[in-house]
């Protein structure tokens, strides 16, 4: 699936809700099930510090493809996380580099990207862009 | 003299408060962090524009004399609600962030020496941390801090060793705005000119909820800001000594401050001119005086008898909540709860609360080394002013259960 693709797919999941909790219940079921990131990767170095929660976050390559795993000491911003990496995982470093996230506004959380929320997301997508950069410049 | 408060026709001087957030009334409960502005405030800025914008003290047109009159008169009128001695000892500067700034930059720059102790405490806010940081290191000035008990008060019992022969200067605040504990500032600045130091206050968190007399504190320097205060961001008091501030070299250089210029010697206006360079926020300064007019018409007394038993509930009903953790227990208080609640993301508790309208503060509140003592990221912070309701605290507590049931 293309980045778009999984962007569309998200957005016809959230058409299913009617109101903010059952939005809000989804998001924070999505951040206690996912293990994110290995242990060993949840360290001071790959930290992304938010005003107020805290993301870490991890880049690898393979076969040509970014695969990211992340987590939050928050559980709303690790759904959010989450989401952000089912979407950009998997994608070449060109195809991340270039991705608009329109999803996150479609699906009404585009509170949680402004600078203002300083929960760390903004900045998460800016390294993972970062990284897709760093990749694709080792690729040539 | 306290009276009860009527709470509908004080609402009603308040337009923001009449609103919906995500679908539900607007429950604004983050007024340590900014209080709401009443009508005369609004429409004080607003008529100083219409109708008598004008550069002051320069001028000797009409609007000048007028604007010039309205802008002195709110420093007659922070005169006398601070009781200093004299209306020159009231500076004009952006807030209190600024107020500290100066005196650091001034007073700090022209008295600290190398090894000289700075005493702070455990709850200050950045804003009176790093200000004495930044001339401490310049001078090589060291900076000492009073602990605090589990309760979120001083440790009183180690005031003695901590103020020394070498202690030139204790930044303290009058009210934690994280905690809301009310300092017993007057012992510790009695104290603290025993050792022959001076003391500074910051008063941002104390100005709206208590009688502050500088005379009677005989702190050197009180620091508060005009927007906690029901007045307009970009007003700060800088109060302080008389004999300390003439002593000071001017913070900025520029107009106004100034009384002759040659290239060769400049000498400096009097005070407080001396410290107010450049055309200072006069519009915001007009309208701040509106506020300290609003805020004595209710009285203090009032207003903090009215904040206090939104406490007491909200207190209470928080009591009731299974694994709530409260941060800050001292017996003197303002309205502030600052609390956690099982191992939740206070960012988690404060988006959940948004999207029911209700309006916290979540995070570490500018005071981390506060949450490093409590070995925690930060905490939810609920702060009354005096047009919250009863009926607003048991919104916020129902809210409060419908987070604690989506994260649990």
């Amino acid at each position: 699936m293309t980045i778009e693709e999984r962007q569309q797919e998200i957005i016809s999941e959230f058409q299913m809700f009617t109101d903010w909790m059952e939005k809000y219940e989804y998001i924070i079921e999505l951040g206690k099930d996912l293990p994110l990131i290995d242990a060993q990767y949840k360290v001071d170095d790959n930290l992304i510090r938010g005003c107020q929660s805290r993301v870490w976050l991890h880049a690898e390559m393979a076969d040509g493809k970014i695969n990211f795993t992340a987590d939050s000491d928050a559980i709303i911003t690790k759904g959010l996380v989450a989401l952000v990496v089912r979407v950009l995982s998997h994608a070449t470093p060109a195809a991340i580099a270039e991705a608009d996230l329109f999803f996150v506004k479609e699906i009404g959380l585009n509170e949680h990207l402004s600078p203002t929320r300083s929960n760390g997301l903004a900045s998460m997508i800016k390294q993972m862009k970062i990284y897709a950069l760093a990749f694709a410049s080792r690729q040539l | 003299m306290t009276v009860e408060i009527n709470i509908e026709s004080l609402r009603a001087q308040f337009p923001i408060l009449h609103q919906q957030v995500n679908g539900r009334p607007l429950v604004y409960l983050d007024n340590a962090a900014t209080t709401q502005k009443p009508l005369a405030v609004i429409q004080s800025l607003d008529n100083y524009y219409r109708s008598y914008n004008a550069n002051i003290h320069r001028g000797a047109h009409h609007l000048a004399h007028i604007a010039t009159e309205a802008f002195e008169l709110t420093r007659k009128k922070i005169h006398a609600l601070v009781n200093s001695k004299y209306e020159h000892e009231i500076i004009f500067t952006a807030g209190t962030t600024d107020s500290i700034n100066l005196v650091a930059q001034t007073w700090g720059r022209k008295n600290l020496k190398a090894g000289d102790e700075i005493l702070l405490s455990v709850l200050e806010h950045h804003s009176n941390i790093v200000p004495w940081q930044l001339i401490a290191e310049e001078k090589g000035a060291v900076i000492k801090v009073i602990p605090i008990t589990e309760s979120g008060e001083w440790d009183m019992a180690q005031i003695d060793s901590l103020l020394t022969d070498r202690t030139k200067l204790v930044a303290v605040n009058h009210v934690s705005n994280a905690l809301g504990t009310i300092n017993p500032i007057k012992k510790l600045i009695d104290a603290a000119h025993a050792k022959g130091a001076v003391v500074l206050i910051d008063g941002a968190q104390a100005i709206s909820h208590l009688e502050v007399d500088v005379q009677a504190l005989d702190c050197d320097f009180y620091c508060f800001s005009g927007h906690k205060m029901y007045g307009p961001t970009g007003t700060g008091i800088l109060y302080g000594k008389e004999s300390i501030l003439n002593d000071m070299p001017p913070y900025r250089g520029g107009g106004e401050m100034i009384k002759t210029v040659t290239f060769e010697k400049t000498t400096y206006n009097e005070l407080p001119h001396k410290f107010e360079a450049g055309t200072p926020n006069i519009g915001d300064f007009i309208a701040l005086g509106a506020a300290v007019d609003f805020m004595n018409d209710l009285g203090l007394s009032s207003m903090r008898s009215h904040e206090d038993e939104l406490l007491r509930i909200a207190t209470d009903s928080l009591s009731e909540i299974d694994g709530i953790r409260f941060y800050g227990t001292a017996s003197h208080k303002t309205g502030v709860i600052s609390f956690g609640i099982k191992d939740f993301h206070p960012y988690d508790i404060g988006t959940l609360l948004d999207k029911q309208g209700v309006a916290v503060r979540t995070g570490h509140h500018c005071t981390q080394p506060l949450w490093d003592w409590y070995g925690v990221q930060g905490s939810v912070r609920a702060s009354f002013a005096v047009y919250n309701t009863e009926e607003e605290v048991h919104h916020f507590i129902k809210a409060l259960h419908k987070c604690v049931q989506l994260l649990g």
